[in-house]
């Protein structure tokens, strides 16, 4: 039976940073769009960013979009596209004096301007010393962002379908995409709809790993659906390591932390980031303190009884910075790791954070696929925005602040080019005949499962995989056995069986469909890592402790179908700077 | 640990009951939240909803030994036993620990949350001094988790004409910046018997809120403002 189906001009399946930037733009614009969460918007997990957004406001003292430009290049481990990189970068000001227009309450100066707080990585004139970069609020500008864009998508009228997810992509046979399926979890019902565009913003995957600063639903669902439509994952080895979760419990210490004076203590007591970063100490990239941190552990200077944390000592900033600029970080200290951070330093370790990979995009948000011999083919009617996409902004490595900036820049400017798209392409086309099939037959697969493995248990198997075989340092024998493991998993993961087979607000068989998405993205990391040969940014790998320019300065492309690999160039020529060229990383 | 935990499913259920668990957990089970999760992986038709596990987002909000609060950040080693859980009081069940938010979500956006200025946005920011901008601080934190509506009498009896006490602090929260320039008809908005004037500040609203915020202050304050005006 063919689903019901409903008709729009755009669809935006994501409400988070990037999906709501994107929403306001084509609502601003009087189109007809639907925007698609699997939770009400502000739920989305940009709720949980604390420590800022980075543009080069100067408010601080003297920046510039082109330090900006070579810091992200740099953390990036020279692995971003330089065109997309300088297209961040400059418009970063921009974006951010339009979210203070629409109400952010950002933290002010004196004089009334926009206070702007240092973060790791970000430096003035080229890696000379820190600079004052992040713009935020207090350590909820996360929360602040996605609420005061929330509002004005409110005072725009935006269509949301709140609590519907999104199931597959339906794509014709020349590979023009015309919308998804998707289910509203209240009824079960499944829909189809027919958009003219779509733009997927569903965040990140971080919760294929069992130690996650994520949210529970982030399970990569858009990077699932891509894959499965037959679109390839771009450099998914690229896992940014948090250097302070809260040890054992995962929950995110923000960086703003160090960047307002707190360090890093091993168990001597020694603040060791200066052995490794001279200049930037704690404040260098997150892959190299994550990196000194977990050297530390493994050399036996882990603190605690059993040697498997740091400590992060804050008490000595004094408690009014602490109650104006970092209240959340208090709560959250006194909460999951039972310490008042005003006395006691907090113990964290290494976290899974980020993904920098993603759907290839270029800095338009269009989906771009190798094809006939050009290895950016726009992918008609798709666009992807903020942690779902690579453009790719964030190589090897992302900066801190370097996301929410990456959410209002190409939230907007793929708004954009799906607006040009939509007046380039009027009408829709027709759906494909078998347009919803798909889906139909992985729910039918899921009702009628008998004598299967519970999501549960397959889920645990996949995160305790990950953690064990693809984290900070990576290991050829654990990448060898990790590749065949997934496979193992993943095969497991056809079979998952949910006792509850109910309509309303059926949370088992939501469960079991994100299980899938997980499974392709923890695929593409385990299979893409095993491959990449040398170490870059995030990638660290024992057999091959360096950075190989000649071989591997290059983007990974995984696709689904029997883990297939390609590659293609990276972009080194910027829109209008000079290019900046692969050299030694130091902090 | 033992549980007594609310269940309904619409489809099969004429009624609710109360589902006794009594659940082994593991030393890294430490929040109710975690303790949920636990009995979810044995039993998959248990319906919550959940998102941050660390308090932002506003997903779990459930009333919990006859207090809402948000399973996320409340430590089991506090909860006595069995602990009793139920959905938020006043608001239609969906199923089990869920319930429809659209009359809470309703009453949020009647009051225009968003800021309002008429005049042209400069070309960088409008300045704001720290002072102004201290003013939003206790508002603009707000989790949108209705754990104090839900715990509001007057909300009970009036979902549909009394704003609520979420919808108030964020009127407030908008009343104070001083970079929006819609007061006077966020005043005339709210100057009615019911939108506003249902709170009997019995405070509940303070007590329940997981984010520490005061709306009974900033319903006060809304209130002192609209007495001004009127002298
Ligand atoms: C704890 C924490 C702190 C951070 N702090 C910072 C910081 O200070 N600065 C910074 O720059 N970055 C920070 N980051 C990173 C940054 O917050 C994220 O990368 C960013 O918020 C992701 O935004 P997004 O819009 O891409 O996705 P999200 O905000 O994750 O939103 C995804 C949206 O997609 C929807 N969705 C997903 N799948 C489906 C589906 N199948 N159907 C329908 N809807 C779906 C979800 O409901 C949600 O609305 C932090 C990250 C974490 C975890
Ligand atoms: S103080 Fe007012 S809003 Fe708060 S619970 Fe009481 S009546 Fe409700
Ligand atoms: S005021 Fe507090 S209790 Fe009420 S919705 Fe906001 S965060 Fe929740
Ligand atoms: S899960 Fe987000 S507030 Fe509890």
């Amino acid at each position: 039976m063919a689903l019901p189906t409903r008709k729009f001009d755009a669809v935006v399946v994501g409400a988070g940073g990037a999906g709501l930037r994107a929403a306001l733009q084509l609502s601003e614009a009087g189109l007809k769009v639907a925007v698609l969460s699997k939770v009400f918007p502000t739920r989305s997990h940009t709720v949980a960013a604390q420590g800022g957004i980075g543009a080069s406001l100067g408010n601080m003292g003297e920046d510039s979009w082109l330090w900006h430009m070579y810091d992200t290049i740099k953390g990036s481990d020279y692995l971003g596209d330089q065109d997309a990189i300088e297209f961040l970068c400059r418009q970063a000001p921009q974006a951010v004096y339009e979210l203070e227009h629409y109400g952010m309450p950002f933290d002010r100066n004196e004089d009334g301007t926009v206070y702007q707080r240092p973060f790791g990585g970000h430096s003035r004139n080229f890696g000379e010393s820190p600079v004052q970069r992040s713009v935020c609020a207090a350590d909820r500008t996360g929360h602040a962002m996605l609420h005061t864009l929330y509002q004005r998508n409110v005072r725009a009228n935006t269509l949301f379908f709140v609590e519907w997810m999104a199931l597959d992509l339906m794509m014709d046979e020349t590979g023009q995409v015309h919308g998804v399926t998707a289910m509203e979890m209240e009824t079960g019902e499944v829909w189809r709809f027919h958009a003219r565009a779509t733009l997927f913003a569903t965040g990140g995957a971080g919760r294929i790993y069992s130690a996650s600063t994520n949210a529970f639903i982030n399970t990569g669902d858009g990077l699932g659906m891509a894959a499965r439509a037959g679109i390839p994952l771009e450099d998914m080895e690229f896992w940014q390591f948090h250097p302070t979760g809260v040890a054992g419990a995962g929950v995110l210490i923000t960086e703003g932390v160090r960047g307002e004076g707190g360090y890093l203590l091993n168990k001597d007591g020694e603040r060791f980031m200066e052995r490794y970063a001279p200049t930037m100490k704690d404040l260098a990239s997150r892959d190299v303190v994550s990196r000194a941190m977990a050297t530390e552990i493994k050399e036996g200077r882990g603190c605690g009884k059993d040697a498997d944390h740091i400590l992060l000592k804050l008490d000595h900033i004094g408690l009014e910075k602490i109650e104006t600029k970092l209240p959340g970080i208090r709560e959250i200290a006194k909460k999951f790791a039972n310490v008042d951070p005003v006395k006691d330093p907090i113990p964290v370790v290494p976290t899974c954070h980020y993904q920098m990979g993603g759907i290839p995009t270029n800095y338009h948000g269009e989906v771009v696929v190798p094809r006939d011999g050009n290895n950016a083919s726009v992918v008609p009617g798709f666009f992807a925005a903020g942690e779902c996409a690579c453009a790719s902004v964030h190589g090897a490595n992302r900066l801190g602040t370097n996301s929410l900036t990456d959410l209002l820049v190409f939230g907007k400017a793929s708004a954009d080019r799906l607006i040009q798209f939509l007046k380039e392409n009027p009408g829709h086309k027709d759906l494909p005949k078998d347009a919803g099939d798909y889906s139909q037959s992985r729910l039918a697969r899921l009702e009628g499962q008998t004598g299967g493995e519970s999501v549960f248990e397959v889920g645990a198997d996949m995160r305790r995989t990950m953690q064990a075989h693809c984290g900070v340092f990576r290991f050829p024998d654990m990448l060898d056995a990790g590749v065949k493991k997934i496979r193992e998993v993943a095969e497991r993961a056809t079979r998952t069986e949910i006792k509850d087979k109910s309509r309303t607000f059926n949370t088992a068989r939501i469960e079991a469909l994100e299980l899938d998405n997980l499974i392709e993205v923890a695929r593409s990391t385990m299979v893409s890592a095993q491959a990449r040969q040398e170490s870059r940014g995030a990638h660290d790998r024992a057999d091959y402790p360096k950075r190989d320019d000649v071989t591997w300065l290059k983007h990974t492309l995984w696709y689904k179908d029997s883990d297939r690999l390609e590659y293609k160039s990276v972009n080194l020529k910027p829109l209008t700077a000079e290019s900046f060229e692969p050299k030694v990383r130091s902090y | 640990m033992k549980f007594r935990i609310y269940r309904y499913d619409p489809e099969k259920d004429t009624k609710p009951t109360m589902k006794e668990y009594d659940v082994a957990l593991e030393p890294t089970d430490r929040m109710l939240l975690d303790a949920l999760v636990r009995i979810k992986s044995m039993d998959d038709s248990l319906s919550l909803r959940r998102s941050c596990r660390e308090g932002v987002c506003g997903s779990d909000a459930m009333n919990i030994n006859g207090k809402n609060g948000l399973a996320c950040i409340t430590k089991l080693a506090d909860l006595k036993e069995p602990v009793e859980l139920r959905p938020l009081p006043g608001l239609p069940v969906i199923r089990d620990l869920i319930v429809d938010m659209s009359q809470f979500f309703k009453q949020y956006h009647s009051i225009k949350p968003y800021l309002q200025n008429a005049e042209p946005a400069p070309e960088k920011e409008r300045l704001q001094s720290p002072t102004d901008r201290l003013e939003l601080d206790g508002l603009y934190e707000c989790i949108l988790c209705a754990c104090c509506s839900t715990s509001c009498p007057s909300f009970w009896w009036n979902p549909d004409k009394f704003v609520g006490p979420a919808g108030l602090l964020a009127a407030y929260r908008f009343i104070a910046d001083s970079r929006d320039q819609a007061t006077n008809d966020r005043l005339d908005d709210l100057e009615d018997p019911y939108r506003l004037f249902r709170c009997h500040s019995i405070m509940n609203c303070v007590d329940v809120c997981p984010k520490g915020l005061n709306p009974t202050r900033a319903i006060g304050k809304i209130k002192e403002i609209m007495i001004k005006r009127m002298v």
